[in-house]
């Protein structure tokens, strides 16, 4: 599984030449792309006259994608690592309510309370890292525990400081702040209202808003979303440590042998999903100004599910970044599309898991058709 | 090969037949629109919302449609209320639970030329800042400070809040009105009991037996009554301590009628979901709008005529 971790004299087997055909084969994001084509050809189909191609439908599945993106990357490196966090959703709410208390609360400035919450987060998901290393307990029980343990605080430090679970005021706070447009901020805005002016997008109609277009600009959101990918995808198949990565899941023992400093490897991959995590609550929390104890529940499972629809193996040592974010792009079109489609909304989780379970069967069937593994 | 378009062609079918046959069944004149809630999926209080919109709807030959955000988490909401105003409906009625994450999509579709009503959750002057047409509810806060005030009448000094939604604003502003009308501090006095039956029920137990000397309960809806009544029945104090709740369901009307909840405050969901449909299919048709924002509650119910409660319980009740 981890042949890319391996070093061997040229006449090996495992370094024999391939097509260059059957190589593009057997990437395991072709499921992903065949998955991404089905669901775009369905749905273009079935709501095209919705407004789910218009300008503002485009951003809404665009936006929710890029959300569900930002902790698949995450989640796929540390899966790939071969453990699971599923910490993260607590950890949105965690992270946005840190900032939300320390900026509006305490008065702090913004880009202080954010400074110090992706401090705080990355220094947890360290804390999950080496809990797990030193236990050697399973991921899934010591994240499980702070998955409650961080809703749990969120709710406490929410109550116990201002007697409110949600907290606002966020968006006044951050006005003129250098660091919060890095998160909640919009690009393109100009290149946005010159196509609203010439009519090619529409526009507000009435209000203090009439004119403007109707989508402002590209959120930030989809660009840590693409960013986050492209970082993702140059670290583990262009460098060194993704050769790690891909050895501590694969097989830990033998990795150690070669001198792969698998501990490391894993710690540093909780501390990145962490991150990932903080940037989603970051980025939330500036868009709406508040921040909710109850934010990004469920989320851990989003982000998995976009990472196994995206071809990458529960048990670690196999997968790519480009995968998890086509998942994570199936996952937000499907989930969006099925309002445009007009399904009845206590069906609504129905259809997604019959959709995700189709999605996961059909990619491990390319798979094992492809690479002609049993 | 032949095997993959197979099973592309399989996967096809499966999941585009039933989406058709649901995307078919809602259909009528034109007019469209669509209530979007902050529920999540488990809240069994919205069903009287979905057959009061669904009742509207086929009264008026509109087309109509529920959404929620599966998990209740706010910003997800944002999101369908973003969607819905792509889609390009007639109208939109939602709940404007918290103000800082919704307000802008809201104004944004009110902007976009769709007519907007704002129902349950909110206040009127956010509804008015926000460009909605008007208001159809019940204030949160002036509700429980009423039920606070009887419940002071009668004799009452301390009580437990049940709140199983604590995370929205409008749940705690239940309890809060409710100890501003006792004139006593809300302190610990609220429990987050979680929406787990089991769990709201253990927990009540464990809060009444470490705190004898509370006199009432306060519970927000039938997530937490129902548990609660459970609850009181193990440990004996059914009918013995003071006890009334938010909103009514079966068993809460089972509880009035058995003399162990002293009152329910109907806040009449129907009304908040039925009102806004014919009145944006009229505006839409003829131009014509009440003039001022709507208070479908609060109504105290008690034991003496429940007939017509009792009947529709749960059902437009």
């Amino acid at each position: 599984m981890s042949e890319t971790a391996q070093t061997a004299p040229p006449t090996d087997e495992r370094v024999k030449e391939m097509s260059s055909f059957r190589k593009s084969l057997i990437r395991p994001e072709l499921g992903g792309i065949c998955g991404t084509i089905l669901v775009f050809v369905f749905f273009f189909l079935t709501a095209r006259d919705s407004g789910m191609f218009s300008p503002a439908g485009v951003m809404n599945w665009s936006v929710v994608s890029a959300q569900f993106t930002i902790i698949a990357v995450g989640a796929c490196l540390l899966m790939i690592a071969g453990e699971f966090d599923l910490s993260v959703g607590s950890m949105i709410g965690f992270a946005g309510m840190s900032i939300a208390l320390l900026s509006v609360s305490f008065g702090w400035p913004v880009w202080l309370a954010i400074t110090i919450t992706f401090v705080l987060c990355m220094a947890i998901g360290a804390f999950n890292g080496w809990l797990v290393v030193k236990t050697g307990l399973p991921s899934f029980i010591v994240t499980l525990a702070f998955l409650f343990i961080l809703r749990g605080l969120t709710i406490f430090a929410a109550i116990a400081t201002t007697r409110k679970t949600i907290i606002g005021g966020v968006r006044d706070v951050a006005e003129g702040d250098w660091l919060a447009p890095i998160f909640g901020g919009k690009i393109f805005t100009g290149f946005f209202q010159w196509m609203g002016d010439h009519g090619w997008i529409e526009t507000f109609v009435r209000g203090s808003k009439a004119g403007q277009p109707v989508v402002e600009g590209i959120p930030m959101l989809i660009v840590w979303a693409l960013g986050l990918v492209v970082f993702g995808h140059i670290v583990l198949t262009k460098t060194r440590f993704g050769n790690w990565i891909f050895a501590a899941g694969g097989d830990a023992q033998s990795a150690r042998y070669t001198g792969v400093p698998v501990n490391r490897v894993k710690i540093i991959m909780f501390m990145f999903t962490a991150f990932c995590a903080c940037v989603f609550a970051t980025a939330q929390v500036m868009e709406f100004g508040s921040a909710g104890a109850d934010r990004g529940v469920l989320k851990e499972f989003e982000a998995i599910i976009s990472v196994v629809i995206g071809g990458a193996l529960l048990t670690g040592g196999y997968g790519s970044v480009i995968g998890a974010a086509l998942g994570a792009l199936i996952f937000g079109v499907v989930q969006q599309g099925l309002f445009f489609a007009g399904v009845e909304s206590s069906l609504f989780r129905v259809f997604l898991g019959v959709i995700l379970l189709l999605a996961v069967i059909l990619n491990t069937y390319i798979r094992r058709m492809i690479t002609g593994e049993k | 090969m032949n095997r993959i378009i197979k099973n592309l062609a399989l996967a096809a079918t499966v999941v585009a037949a039933p989406l058709a046959f649901t995307a078919g069944t809602a259909q009528a004149e034109g007019e469209k629109y669509i209530l979007v809630s902050h529920a999540p999926d488990s809240d069994s209080w919205w069903n009287t919302i979905k057959n009061g919109i669904a009742l509207a709807g086929d009264q008026m030959g509109v087309e109509v449609e529920y959404r929620n955000p599966p998990s209740g988490d706010l910003a997800d909401m944002a999101r369908i209320i973003q969607q819905a105003a792509a889609s390009k409906p007639n109208g939109i009625i939602t709940t404007l639970s918290d103000f800082d994450v919704l307000s802008g999509p809201i104004s944004d579709a009110v902007a976009q030329g769709i007519n907007v009503i704002i129902m349950n959750s909110g206040s009127p002057e956010q509804a008015r800042e926000v460009g909605a047409l008007m208001y159809v509810g019940q204030p949160e806060y002036d509700a429980g400070y009423a039920a606070g005030l009887r419940a002071s009448g009668d004799g009452v000094g301390s009580f437990l809040c049940v709140n199983h939604y604590i995370s929205s604003p409008s749940s705690t502003e239940r309890c809060q009105g409710f100890a501003d009308g006792l004139g006593v501090d809300l302190g610990n006095q609220m429990i987050d009991s979680g929406q787990d039956p089991a769990e709201i029920k253990n927990k009540v137990l464990a809060y009444l037996s470490a705190n004898p000397g509370t006199d009432a309960i306060l519970t927000l809806g039938p997530t937490s009554a129902d548990p609660t009544l459970a609850a009181l029945d193990e440990n004996g104090l059914a009918g013995d301590i003071y006890f009334g709740t938010f909103d009514l369901g079966t068993e809460i009307v089972k509880g009035i009628k058995a003399g162990i909840i002293n009152w329910g405050i109907d806040q009449q969901p129907f009304l908040q979901a039925y009102l806004p449909v014919i009145i944006l299919a009229n505006y839409d048709r003829y131009g014509v709008l009440p003039g001022n924002n709507i208070n479908s509650g609060p109504g105290f119910v008690t034991a003496e005529g429940l007939t017509l409660v009792e009947k529709w319980a749960g059902e437009y009740r």
